[in-house]
């Protein structure tokens, strides 16, 4: 295959399909990988998906996989299929910022289990994807390195935390990416840019050499432009890890036979009142009501199910969340690794420990950090940190309420399209509550996913909804979620992506 | 409930100090203001009846893991200092921890 033709092709075709043309040896992986280099090189400008391009080491690995297919060998089922991982991951290496200017010019000296994983997998690593800081953040406006532009629009947010990878995918840089989500930074970037993105269940992926947010609620997961394409990498990365005392020793559901099942007839899907109605905009509710006519039409039986404690999922949220992170960060002093600011010899270590965060992080970590503090500190402890502890069994025992009940739960992913840049930049709390439909599973710790069902009448940018699925439960999410992808690409002839307009 | 907090410009200091960061008047200031509306949303969670609720601190219940007592290869000393922003004698070199003579 020349390399012209080619361009647009590989770039274009789905991982399923890349894997397959690479085993059989009709393309190999280092012209797979060569040609989404080069279209990073020609789109990544205006989009700014990547804060880090291993250009190098991308193609010594998909020479690799060339190597041992030559060789006979066996290929991993992701064999040569480049993926852009998220820059919260550790990379032996390769930088690793997580955003933050405060990491910048850090090379770690381990692999993330994610990383040993897409190893396994045969994967090609293309890079390091942009993110909000220590992903803090729904739109990526908080990266230390700038704001991803989303492909759809390029004055509109791509999501955050992960819309660098996110991005990525939409913009065809790379068929497959890692997200992390913590409060929905993996299905509110979906969301907005018209990708697939899955949060497994908590413990489902393993959590070593993720710069921790809050530890009892960060996940990684897929990203993808189809179901069956997540589905591939969900199961690359799945799986128990003795190095993460908080994964699951149990079998990983076999979400890519899920994703070829495809059918809901018979499952009750619920949909959850609390996370609908006037918050949501009209174009996002349309799309939402239309999804669910398909899958009724499919044979799915839908119920009203009501999550009472929801409401205070957000208020919830924003007191475990800070007080996690508030300690987790106190990791970075500027002693060990990062940048170190104010050693002039007599400062001493408060001071430039102090001098070092105070230029290391942003406006958003730094309120996170004062709000945390502030929900630990003693005599606030009772009424804040632990009232929120209280809140979050309760959303928990909805969950539990609502699955004895239904099969799955539905609502959208996010309130409302991709907004523009700035428009809520000086506004935290307006900020915040695009996650109000993702962060309740992240409090419960079950599984979901967000796919996109259209384009909002009013402004023509992509919907998504969100399948929400019981703890190791993560197939449900794959198999509802394929057969509402299999219903709309009959009916548009495409995926919703291949409506994106070209970079 | 501490439900009207009114954060000051002090009260965001003294947090800041807590928690290592020297900040501008400036940011102090607009910190402020920010975290006072935060923290009057999330003032929230105590409107929710919990009495008799147990905490939630995590999704899973926590298990302790033991592993086998075996060696595995760790990290060696210069794989560590290399990302270090300052080291010196195979050691990470910090400012000073003591004030005075």
């Amino acid at each position: 295959m020349s390399a012209t033709t080619g361009a647009m092709h590989l770039t274009r075709r789905s991982a399923t399909e890349l894997a397959t043309a690479i085993a059989a040896g009709e393309v190999t992986a280092r012209e797979v990988t060569d040609e989404h280099l080069a279209r990073i090189d020609a789109v990544d400008g205006s989009i700014h998906a990547f804060l880090h391009v291993d250009y190098e080491g991308a193609r010594a690995q998909a020479d690799a996989v060339d190597a041992k297919r030559a060789a006979g060998g066996p290929l991993g089922p992701l064999a040569g299929v480049p993926v852009a991982l998220k820059d919260v991951f550790t990379q032996k290496g390769v930088p690793t910022t997580a955003g933050s200017r405060i990491l910048e010019g850090w090379r770690p000296p381990y692999d993330s289990t994610v990383v040993s994983r897409l190893r396994d997998a045969d994967c090609v690593i293309l890079g390091k994807t942009n993110m909000d800081e220590f992903a803090m953040g729904s739109s990526t406006e908080h990266s230390g390195y700038g704001p991803t532009h989303n492909p759809w629009d390029t004055d509109r947010i791509p999501g955050g935390s992960g819309g660098g990878s996110a991005a990525a995918v939409a913009a065809f840089e790379a068929p497959l990416a890692i997200g992390t989500d913590t409060g929905g930074s993996i299905r509110q970037p979906a969301s907005v840019t018209g990708t697939v993105g899955v949060k497994p269940t908590y413990g489902g992926v393993s959590r070593f050499g993720l710069i921790a947010l809050a530890s009892s609620l960060d996940q990684a997961g897929p990203c993808a432009r189809s179901v069956m394409d997540a589905a591939l990498l969900h199961q690359a990365l799945a799986g128990h890890d003795p190095k993460d005392s908080t994964s699951l020793d149990l079998e990983v559901p076999d979400v890519v036979a899920a994703a070829k099942r495809a059918d809901v007839r018979g499952m009750r899907i619920g949909l959850v009142s609390q996370l609908s109605g006037d918050g949501y905009q009209p174009g996002v509710r349309q799309r939402f009501d239309e999804a669910v006519e398909i899958l009724t039409n499919l044979g799915a039986e839908p119920v009203e199910v009501s999550c009472p404690n929801f409401e205070y999922a957000l208020a919830a949220y924003y007191l475990i969340l800070p007080s996690e992170a508030s300690s987790n960060l106190a990791r970075f002093d500027g002693m060990r690794f990062g940048i170190r600011v104010g050693d002039d010899g007599d400062a001493n270590v408060e001071e430039v420990m102090s001098a070092t965060r105070a230029a290391g992080f942003g406006d958003e970590v730094k309120r996170r950090i004062m709000l945390g503090t502030y929900a630990l500190s003693s005599g606030y402890y009772d009424a804040y940190y632990g009232q929120a502890q209280k809140v979050r069994t309760l959303i928990a025992r909805d969950f539990d309420a609502a699955f004895s009940e239904v099969d799955v739960l539905l609502s959208p992913t996010a309130p409302t399209t991709a907004f523009k840049l700035g428009e809520k930049l000086d506004d935290p709390l307006a900020m915040y509550l695009n996650d109000v439909a993702t962060i309740p599973v992240n409090l419960a710790g079950n599984a979901a996913m967000s796919l996109p069902i259209g384009l909002a009448p009013e402004d023509g940018l992509p919907v998504g909804l969100q399948i929400m699925a019981p703890s190791m439960a993560d197939d449900r999410l794959y198999n509802v979620g394929a057969a509402l992808e299999t219903a709309l690409r009959d009916k548009w002839g495409h995926l919703l992506i291949e409506e994106a307009p070209a970079l | 409930m501490s439900s009207q907090t009114s954060l000051t410009a002090a009260e965001v200091e003294h947090l800041a100090r807590l928690a290592r960061m020297s900040l501008t008047d400036e940011e102090l200031t607009r910190y402020a203001g920010q975290l006072d509306q935060i923290l009057h949303a999330v003032d929230r969670v105590g409107e929710v009846a919990v009495d008799e609720v147990p905490p939630m601190s995590h999704p899973q219940p926590l298990v302790n893991v033991w592993r086998a007592d075996v060696v595995t290869p760790g990290l060696t000393a210069d794989d560590v200092l290399a990302g270090a922003p300052a080291a010196e004698d195979e050691r990470f070199r910090v400012p000073r921890i003591l004030d005075g003579e």
